[in-house]
This record gives structure tokens, sequence and C-alpha cells, in this order.
């Protein structure tokens, strides 16, 4: 049999990306990136450039069919990137091809593109080039009289390119999110690799998505995976599913910070596992946390909260309510707590912003009050990328992470955030509200604790002055979980 | 003198390339344009001048002079269109 050679990949440095295309873009080929308009095309041309010369000093080429070279050195500068330095030092050449003042071309005879192609290869030797971007091929199309010289032409250039030994990439407009994968079938000439961007507005929220259609003869994840573009990052890919779940489980147990909830659960939670705390408001989900963070600190670890329903100042007058001072935990940099309102980003960005805490922080146990809360900006399906990510990066940490989610009713019933998540949480813990001779009481109950014997009554849990307490299970009471409690007569009258 | 000054751009000696030139020397013969007011350049020679003009099409010929600018392109063998487009006409050369 024959063995062909492996098709190399080549590093873009963006961010996301090459974890989804599993290494980069095919090596001395060319992709086309089709999608609409603002899907992020020329973004992504541009930063695939700027990185090859930030993170592995590759020159590159942008050659420009529709925006002025000086339209896009000022949107480039809006990231955080001075092209015009990077062109001083020879490592950035643009290749002006947008159309030009004045009146349509005059065409009087048979004519090529070789003049375009003498022009990038030109600008290739001089910069020494690793790199070229062409954006976007419909500008050009839509110029000339004949679409199929064009595409024949631009066929020839992407020859050109190969032997050149660059890698490069096309983008191209889509008319529609869905159906064509580009205009004038550009994709006929390029077609071993394509990448489609999307931007769709989906329940009145815009999502950006990216989806690697094909890359021929190599491996590359399939799917759409969620980006968003940063003011000083730019292009950040959330690689979700690309996330191996290769994570150690430990049988070394943490406390809650409880030790009535340390005995239930068989000695305390396992060092890397996730808990997941369900409940309406007010059942004492936040004070549970309160607890999980305290007991953390004291048992001298680093622990990080992220709060998206309280203020800080609400958050830290509650816990010096139970007797835990948060402002001192953070004096002694023990703690951490980042407040934020979940609307001053999209789920991808506040994705992006824990990852980034939870990078340099290093805490050796998070919690996050709560995950719910992001459920209202974002889609359903957005949200369960986000859930089924951001579990998987705190797992990949192997720390401790406790979530709560509140559901929509006072009794019973189950949260979205509890749906989509039960299945890789290793524990979960419900927290409800209990009527009980027309009193509220509140009851806890361990649901689920993965690999290890817990205890399966419902108990009563109170809070007072000093914190919480676990109590005595409820008995002859059934139905507390459906949210209807009845009393129900002892078993065998013992 | 002629009040016009062009240039053609070409890639070596590809056919296009050979028939553009052609059609200009027709045109010279003609005493339409003058030998003096036409540079040719080569574009796989002089790529900086050609990414100076912003050449894309090959050939392309540019009237520089009088402005505006004008610009052809095609292997020139639709004369007609190469005269009226540049304003090159037969009564303007009578008239000079």
């Amino acid at each position: 049999m024959t063995r062909y050679p492996r098709i190399e990949k080549l590093r873009t440095g963006i961010s996301g990306f090459d974890d989804v295309t599993e290494g980069g873009l095919p090596k001395g080929r060319t992709t086309l990136v089709a999608g609409t308009a603002g899907s992020g095309k020329t973004v992504l041309a541009a930063q695939f450039l700027a990185e090859g010369i930030r993170q592995f000093d590759e020159g590159g080429v942008f050659v420009t069919f529709e925006e002025s070279p000086e339209d896009i050195r000022r949107n480039i500068q809006s990231l955080g990137w001075t092209v015009s330095d990077w062109e001083a030092q020879g490592k950035w050449a643009f290749v002006d091809a947008s159309p030009q003042v004045g009146e349509p071309l005059v065409i009087a005879g048979a004519y090529d593109l070789t003049g375009l192609l003498a022009r990038i290869a030109s600008a290739v030797k001089k910069t020494g080039a690793a790199r070229v971007a062409m954006d976007s091929l419909g500008a050009i199309f839509s110029r000339f009289d004949n679409t199929s010289l064009i595409r024949s032409e631009l066929f020839r250039i992407a020859t050109a390119l190969k032997g050149l030994g660059v890698t490069s990439m096309m983008t191209a407009e889509r008319r529609a999110e869905f159906g064509d994968i580009s205009r004038y079938g550009v994709e006929e000439f390029v077609a071993d690799n394509v990448i489609i961007l999307r931007n769709v507005l989906d329940s009145e929220k815009r999502r950006r998505t990216m989806e690697i259609l094909k890359f021929r003869g190599t491996n590359h994840h399939k799917g759409e995976y969620p980006f968003t573009i940063l003011p000083d990052s730019g292009i950040v890919v959330i690689p979700l599913a690309a996330l191996e779940l290769r994570q150690r489980s430990s049988n070394k147990r943490v406390t809650s910070g409880s030790a009535d909830l340390d005995q239930l659960v068989g000695g305390g939670f396992f060092r890397d596992s996730i808990i997941l705390v369900s409940g309406a408001t007010g059942t004492g989900k936040t004070l549970l946390t309160t607890e999980f963070i305290a007991g953390g600190v004291k048992a001298g670890e680093r622990c990080l909260l992220f709060a998206f329903e309280e203020s800080r100042e609400q958050l830290f007058r509650n816990a010096i309510g139970w007797g835990r001072d948060f402002e001192q935990m953070e004096k002694e940099g023990k703690l951490k707590v980042v407040c934020d309102y979940p609307e001053v980003a999209g789920l991808e960005d506040h994705l992006i912003r824990m990852r980034a805490e939870i990078e340099s922080f290093r805490p050796n146990r998070v919690a996050i009050d709560s995950l719910s809360a992001l459920e209202r900006i974002s889609t359903l399906k957005g949200f369960r990328e986000f859930v089924i990510s951001i579990t998987s990066f705190i797992k990949h940490q192997e720390i401790a992470g406790l979530f709560t989610a509140t559901t929509p009713t006072l009794t019973g019933g189950a949260s979205i955030t509890e749906t989509h998540i039960s299945t890789i949480t290793d524990t979960i813990i419900l927290l409800r509200y209990v009527e009980m001779r027309g009193e509220m009481q509140r009851g806890m109950t361990i649901l689920k604790m993965r690999g290890s014997p817990h205890d399966h009554n419902i108990l009563e849990f109170k809070i007072d002055g000093s914190g919480m307490h676990i109590g005595k299970p409820f008995r002859s009471v059934a139905g507390i979980l459906a949210g209807n409690p009845v009393y129900v007569l002892p078993d065998d009258g013992g | 003198m002629s009040q016009y000054k062009f240039k053609l751009y070409i890639t070596g000696d590809t056919l296009n390339s050979t028939r553009a030139r052609a059609a200009l020397r027709g045109l010279l013969e003609e005493g339409l344009i003058d030998a003096q007011d036409l540079i040719i350049i080569d574009v796989l020679a002089e790529p900086e001048q050609a990414e100076k003009d912003r050449i894309i099409a090959t050939p392309t010929l540019i009237r520089t002079e009088p402005l505006p600018e004008r610009r052809v392109i095609g292997d020139l063998s639709d004369l007609e269109t190469v005269l009226s487009a540049l304003w090159l006409t037969r009564e303007d050369k009578l008239e000079a």
C-alpha cells in the first residue's frame, strides 16, 4: 500500500483556532473562508498574518480586493496592532487590488491576471512571507466581465502560491448563512479546505460561529464552534467539545466548608469534582457557596468566586452576617471575588474572561453563583455549550468547582442549568422549600455523589445568624421534591 | 508634440502581451501615438512599477496624460473600444 506523506499543519496562533483545526491550516495550501457580510472574514484574514508576525516571526502578504490598505490598517489598529510598523520592518506587505476611483474598467480584448500574480509573488519574495491572505474574492468577480476566466485565474494564483511554499487564506462572501458555500462558485478551485463563518441572529442574540467544513486529507473537529472578537486580542475561538476529558479522577477529599455536609457526602467533596447546588431563591445557595469558599480558605486553599447575582458590597455584607470576612480573605491573597452583571458581555466573552481569571489566579476551588444568571443572556444552545466548556475547563485544572442554579418555581421543579449539566456534574445537592403545617421550611438532599456513598434522606436545613445547620430527616412526608409534600403514615406502624 | 502619454503593462512574451504590443505598433505606424510618449513595462521584470499603478489584469494600457487617467485592459484587439475609451480619435490627430 502506498503511504502518502501526512499533510502538515501551520499553527496560526489564533486562540482556540488551532485546537478546532487540530493544529492549524494545512501547510502550503489554500484555505477558503466563506461567510456573509459582517461574519468576521477580514478580521480572521488579517489576524492570520498578524499572529504569524507576532508569535512566529513569519512575514505576511495581504492582498485586498475590497477595502483600501488604509482602511485595513485602521481597522486592525483597533485590535491593538500597528500594521504600519510591520510594513516599515518589511514583515507585512499589502498588494492593493481594491477598486479604484473613476470609471469602470474598459475591456478591449483578451486578458488575464498575470499582473496581479506577479505583484503577489514579488511581495512574497520581498517580505519572505510564509502567509498570504486574500480578502475578499467576490469584489474581483464583480469588476470583471468574465466569471469563468477569473475563477480559472484565481485557481492559477492558488497553484502559484503553493509553488511559493506559502500557506494562504482566501475569503469569499456568502449570500445567506445556509445554502451555497460562496458566490461565484469560488469553492470549486480551493475545494480542499473550506471554513465557514456565521453570524446568526438567534432569539435576539448575535451568535458567531466557525465551522471547518472540510480539510482534505487531514483531521479536524466537526461542527460549529462559537467565537468572539475582542478589542485587544481579535478572534478567540471557543473549542468546546475539542477539549478532551482527560483529567484524572482523584480520591482526595476536600471540605465542603460544613462539617455536617462533609459527613453526609462521606467525608467531603472530591478534590477535582464539579458540584451543582440547585434551589429556589432564598433556599441557601449563596450561603452554601460562602461556606464552600470559607472552608477552602481555612484549609489554606486559594479560592475564586464568580458572582453574577449580587454586587460586591452585598455579597461581602451577607458573608459578614454569617461570620465570614471576605475582605480579610482577599487581603491575605487567599480569595478573589469577581463580580459581574451577566449583561455586561456576551456569554462567549464571559467564558473567556473566566478562563483567564482561573489561569492567572490558579485557585484550588472555584465557585460560580449563579450559573443560571447567565442563562438570561444567551440562547439555549449557547448556554449549553458554555456550561460544557467551563465545566471541562475547570475539570482540566483538577480543582473543585461549585455552581449554583436557581430553579424557577419555589417548590420542586428543575432549572435549565440542571437539565444541561446534571450528567457532567459529580455531585448534585438540592435545596428545596417544604411547606409543613402552614410554615415554610427548608430541606436539603444529596441527589448524587459520584464514586462515594452518601446520605439519601431529605434533611432539614436551617439558616440562622451563625450560618447553616443540617438537621434531622423529614419523616412521614412524601413528595417534597415534586413540590407537593403530603403526610404519609409510617410504614409498619412504627 | 502630442498631449497624450501612455503606459502599457505586459507580462513577458505571453500571447495577450504580444498581441497588445502589435496593436500599439499599428497605432504608432498610423501616427496616432508618438513613440516617445509610450512606455512599455514588463510586470515580471518590474513588479514595483505594477504595484504603484495597481495593475491587476494584464495587458493594461493607461493613458497617463491628459488627466483624468484612463485604463483599458485586454490585448487591444478591439481597436474601436480602445480608441473611444482613450478619447483618442483620428480626428484629434488631424486637428493637432
